[in-house]
């Protein structure tokens, strides 16, 4: 988890120019870091490259907008590493 | 080629959807209200214009991929240069490269020729979507059909 955390929070302020102090396991992407939606696409790039997964960025918007998920289960950093953790466990597996 | 219609590629090339690359080329007009003032008495064709031809190539090629059946637009452009002037009446080719398939959008290395040398190169940032009417849907099949069109790879 903490290296997970690491290196997203490293991504997020190399690509949104976040200062990296700033960036807790419980901020949240849009709201407390201020990243719109552009910016997390550039974030998205670079941690399916970083973890060699696919990021399933159209499936959690929909889960979000048809209310089977929350915002926060997908855009806090903390949840944002267990769901990557997960990506990568999935592909480990295979 | 129609500059002012963003009617920009005139022939594919190349198209090798399993390779995700795409050759085009297009002949650039004599004539144009975009060289009308770029520049007076000194008609170049503009970066930006070199960076949509790029796109559309990048983009014809994403929109292949998904037969069809997913609007495909920029989203943003990590890296551009513009290293020669390119004028009117030269032939042009483009490459495009996917490099990143993400989970609604794409990645891809693009390069503009003119007389073998490049002019152009860009990574580009794509969108895809479901369309938003089937008006625009039927335009972009009528506009794929009427490309030429070489064998797929």
């Amino acid at each position: 988890m903490s290296s997970t955390f690491d290196t997203v929070a490293q991504v997020i302020s190399e690509t949104s120019d976040v200062p990296l102090e700033n960036i807790k396991p419980e901020s949240h992407a849009i709201d407390d870091l201020g990243i719109d939606s552009l910016d997390f696409l550039d974030i998205v790039f670079a941690l399916d490259k970083k973890f060699g997964i696919k990021i399933p960025l159209e499936q959690w918007t929909q889960e979000i907008n048809q209310g089977k998920a929350s915002v926060q289960d997908y855009f806090v950093l903390k949840n944002l590493c267990a769901r990557i953790d997960e990506l990568v466990a999935a592909k480990t597996a295979k | 080629m129609r500059l002012e219609y963003f009617d920009l590629i005139d022939k594919v090339d190349e198209l090798d959807l399993a390779g995700s690359t795409i050759r085009i080329s297009s002949r650039l007009p004599e004539r144009s209200p975009v060289f009308d003032g770029h520049f007076p008495n000194f008609p170049l064709l503009p970066g930006v214009m070199m960076l949509e031809i790029m796109n559309h190539a990048a983009g014809y090629l994403q929109y292949r991929r998904f037969n069809g059946e997913r609007f495909v637009f920029l989203g943003g452009v990590k890296r551009a240069k513009f290293r020669r002037m390119v004028r009117p009446g030269d032939l042009i080719e483009v490459r495009a490269r996917l490099t990143h398939e993400g989970s609604g959008f794409s990645v891809a290395e693009t390069s503009l020729t003119s007389g073998g040398v490049t002019a152009a190169d860009a990574e580009i940032i794509l969108i895809s979507q479901e369309f938003p009417n089937p008006e625009i849907k039927a335009a972009l099949a009528r506009h794929s059909e009427s490309l030429a069109q070489p064998a797929e790879a």
